[in-house]
Order: structure tokens, then sequence, then C-alpha cells
């Protein structure tokens, strides 16, 4: 009894039902005119806040409560302004999904061209440099003033988002392919097109993976942001609704909504991953 | 003619501050048909690069490699190679391992050929239950013994060996020597082979060649190895002539020519 209590998992849970009942006390305790949080409130707004009665933070029930009302809802699709919430959810992945498999099918093609010939790895990094650590973000007025389009302007984020990591990670996986296997090669006389598709790319399939999960975790990061400034649908967008109505439990739903999707996508292409490496 | 002429041999690399370092100096050697040649010599003498150049990896700065009269430009089938680290690809199974080699060698046989070759070269190493797994499911004893069947698959007229057995346990090294001795007495294979261990160098050649110190390492001393075959292991360690032939080698490399930092 005592080991099982030992486990990391009990102490987990007991993480999550001390934030539960911090959390608790801090929405709910005083039940006064002006609440605890109110009071918070006040105290970062300043003076003028203090009188009138202010939306709080609501309390976990409330926000299970919101929660179960959203997903009994989230199927919703009767009129454009009462869209359910797994709607959103399908519009973000989807746009998400796109985005990264354009990249997919652009980075892994580039970086394997750029893994085998150094020269061209050397001509195009300054570029891949400049552009990489741009914010998505940045290229958002650009995109929707070029594209003429909410949605095409946000794949094209997730884009230019997940091409880096999938890039950087394939060119360096392909060039630095062990010595040994190359040797192989070379000893036993592997013609050019074979050793490529039957030494090189067997050999950086971890490395493109472990990219791909990269570019994952980024695109959904970013698509969040992307959906609130230029998208009339998906979760970021739902988000930011939820505030513009103050709704702040839907918001904190939405959020532990995107970060449970974020960890599953994570989760399948790691599974994948394990699944198509070679192991030693 | 000679199976592998290394005719005056020099290499020498640039180092990072534009220095030249040579690493061979000048070496010729004439290794004869079905002859076992061990190279032996401190860690770092240029063993391993004289075999690099024989294989046709690494082009020599000056001098000549001749496999079977024909000048080596390039790695080619006539010189198969096993490697310290068994170097099999981890995401072929062993049978598609030595595959690889085999389709290569012989080009435009049919699939069906080319799986017998390599499942009868794994056979050769006792290795027919081990044909459909994957290296990570196998010993590093069977692994070396994997390099060895892919080696021999291609039926090699010099089989090149960079210490194969460095990296295993005493026991399983006896083995696969032993191994090796048969199959190279059934093949006549024409072997050199690069080690640093004594016993192995005086069981297996024919011929040892030590070689000095570098930079600049030349052929210090070779002993040509009388005892006759098939030779036991054991005897070797009591024998008279197995104790001259340690005696000399180990005098050789740690008087003549000791490890630099122990030079007086």
């Amino acid at each position: 009894m005592l080991n099982r209590l030992q486990q990391p998992w009990v102490a987990s849970i007991a993480i999550f039902v001390g934030f539960i009942c911090i959390w608790a006390w801090l929405t709910t305790t005083p039940s006064g005119p002006i609440s605890a949080a109110d009071a918070e409130y006040a105290r970062l707004a300043g003076q003028s806040a203090s009188g009138q009665q202010a939306s709080a933070i609501p309390s976990p029930w409330a926000v299970a409560l919101r929660g179960y009302e959203l997903i009994a809802h989230a199927l919703d699709n009767d009129n454009p302004n009462n869209l359910g919430i797994a709607w959103h959810l399908v519009y973000s992945m989807a746009r998400v999904a796109l985005g990264f498999t354009l990249a997919l099918a652009v980075a892994v093609p580039l970086g394997f061209i750029l893994g085998l010939w150094p020269a061209c790895y050397q001509a195009l990094d300054p570029f891949i440099q400049v552009l990489r650590p741009v914010s998505p973000l940045a290229w958002m007025p650009l995109a929707l003033y070029t594209f003429r389009d909410s949605t095409i302007s946000t794949i094209f984020i997730i884009f230019i988002c997940a091409v880096w990591p999938m890039l950087i990670s394939t060119a360096t996986g392909t060039a630095s392919v062990r010595a040994e296997w190359l040797n192989v090669s070379r000893v036993f006389g592997v013609p050019k097109l074979e050793h490529v598709t039957r030494v090189v790319f067997p050999a950086s399939v971890p490395m493109i993976l472990s990219g791909m999960r990269i570019s994952i975790g980024i695109a959904w990061f970013v698509i969040v942001a992307a959906e609130m400034v230029g998208a009339q649908s998906g979760i970021g967008y739902f988000i930011w609704n939820e505030w513009n109505n103050l709704q702040i439990a839907s918001m904190i739903v939405a959020i532990v909504l995107v970060g449970a999707i974020g960890l599953a996508l994570d989760v399948i292409l790691k599974r994948i991953g394990e699944r198509l490496s070679f192991r030693e | 003619m000679a199976d592998l002429d290394i005719n005056d041999v020099s290499m020498s690399f640039v180092d990072r501050s534009g220095k030249q370092l040579i690493a061979l100096d000048r070496i010729s050697l004439a290794i004869e048909h079905s002859e076992f040649v061990c190279l032996i010599g401190h860690s770092g003498c240029g063993k391993s690069t004289l075999l690099n150049i024989v294989a046709g990896l690494l082009m020599p700065t000056s001098g000549t490699i001749r496999c079977a009269s024909a000048v080596v430009t390039g790695p080619g089938p006539e010189r198969a190679m096993v490697f310290q680290s068994h170097a099999l690809l981890p995401w072929m199974t062993c049978v598609e391992n030595v595959h690889l080699a085999v389709k290569q060698a012989f080009r435009g046989a049919p699939r069906s050929e080319l799986m017998d070759r390599a499942e009868q070269a794994l056979k050769l190493v006792h290795l027919e239950h081990a044909i459909g797994k994957y290296p990570f499911e196998i010993s590093g004893g069977m692994k070396q013994r994997v390099g060895i069947a892919r080696a021999f698959a291609v039926q090699p007229k010099v089989l090149l060996l960079d210490e194969p057995f460095g990296a295993l346990d005493a026991l399983t090294r006896s083995s696969l020597q032993d191994e090796l001795v048969r199959i190279v007495e059934t093949t006549k294979t024409t072997v050199v082979m690069v080690t640093h261990d004594i016993d192995e160098a005086i069981f297996l050649s024919d011929r040892i060649v030590a070689l000095s110190n570098g930079p600049a390492a030349r052929i210090g001393r070779i002993w040509k190895v009388e005892t006759p075959r098939p030779r036991d292991r054991l005897k070797l360690t009591t024998d008279f002539e197995g104790i001259k032939y340690r005696k000399e080698i180990l005098e050789f490399l740690y008087k003549k020519e000791p490890f630099p930092q122990f030079a007086s």
C-alpha cells in the first residue's frame, strides 16, 4: 500500500486535487458583496473597477458545468453563430493537417536534397536562418493581403511554421548518416539510387520523425493564435469570441481541450515514430 | 603474381593548421594467393588507414595498390570488408543485409539465386536460425558472423578484416576465429586482417606484418608463422614456437617500437 502511494501518478493526482482546491478557495470563499476575485480584479484594474460588478474568474464547478454544456452541444451546427465546439476543433485540426501535410511534402524532399548536397545546403542556409526565427504571425497580414482568404492564410501560417523543423532535421539526418553505413555501400558497390533509398533514407527516418513531432507541436501552438487574428471559425476564434463575450469559463474549457489535443497529437506521432524507426 | 600488391604506398593528411602529417611512409608488401596476413601495431600507427587504402575507401598520396594485377582506384567487389563495428544496416534483416551485398556482386542474376546465395552464406557461419531476424534481435558475436557472411557471400579475391573481433568477449572471439579459419581453408580466400591481438595474429596468420609507430609508419618487421595447420590454440600457448613468436612480437612492440609516451 505504501509502495502504491509512492507512485508518481499518485503525486500527480494529489497535485491536481490541490490545484482544484486552491482554485475553488480563491474563487468561492468570501460570499460578500465583493468576492475575493472581484477585489483582486479591482486591485489589478484600479479603483474604478472596485465598485462595479466585474466578471470574476469562475469556480472549478462553473467551468466543469460549462464544459458539460459545451460538450453536450459540441456538434451543434444549426446556424453560423452557434457552432459547436467540436466543429471549431475540427476546423482547427483540418487547417493544421493541411498546412502540416504541405510542409511535410516540401520539407522532406528538400531536406533530403540539402542533406545529400552540402553545397545546396550552404547556398540555402542564409535564407533558412533568416526566415526560421520569424514569428509565424508576422506573416499573417501579408498572407491575408496576398491570398485574400482567411482559411488559406491560416493554412499558410501553419505551413510556414511547420516547415523549418522538418526541413532542418531531414537535412541533418540525411547528412549525418553513420560513416560505417556509408562505407558498407561503398565497399559493396551499392548504386547511387539504391544507396539513397535503402541506406540514407531509412537511416534518416528517426530524425525526420522527430522533426515532424516538433513541427506538429508548433503547428498546434500557432493555429490558436492564427485563428484569433484571421479566421471566423476554429478553436482560436472560439477562444477570442468567448473572450469578447466575457465567457471566461468557456475560455478555460477551450484551453484544456487545446492542451489535450496537443498531447494526443504528440503521442500519436511518437507512436508512429517508434513504429517506423529502426531498432538497434 | 601476387593477389594483392601494395607498392610504395604513402599517405599523408593535412591537419587544421595546414601542416602535413605523414601517416604511412612508402609501404610495399606483396600478398600471395590464399595467404593470411595480419597487420599489427600500436593503435594509431596507421594499420587501419592502410587497410582502407587497400579497400579503396581512401586514395593513397603516392604509390599504387594492385589487386590481381588491376590497379585499385576505388572500392570493388573483389575486395570485401568486415568492419570493426559489424556495420549491419539495422532496418534490414540479416538475410537482407547479405542480399544487399550479393545483389551488387552478381548483378543480373535472378532474385531467387541471390537469395539462395545470401542464405547459403549465413548457413556457412551457422546462422540459419537468424536468417529473418533483425540485427537488434541477435547478439554481438552473431552480428559479426553476419558481417563475415556478407563479406564471403560476394566471393571476394581478397578479404579485408578491420579488427573484426575487437569488440567481442574472449570466448566468442575464439569461436569466430575458428569459424574464420574453417571458411578460409575451404574458400582459399586471401585475407588481410588488422588486429592488435598478438595471439589472434599468431593463431591465424601465415605472415605477421608489424608496422612501426606513426607518424610516418613503415613496415617494422615481418614474421612468417611456420606452425602447420590446423593449429591448436592451446598448444600455441605452450609450444616453443608459439611462445617464440609471441615474445618476439611483444619485444618489437614494447621495446623496439614502444608507445610514444613510454619511450625514454
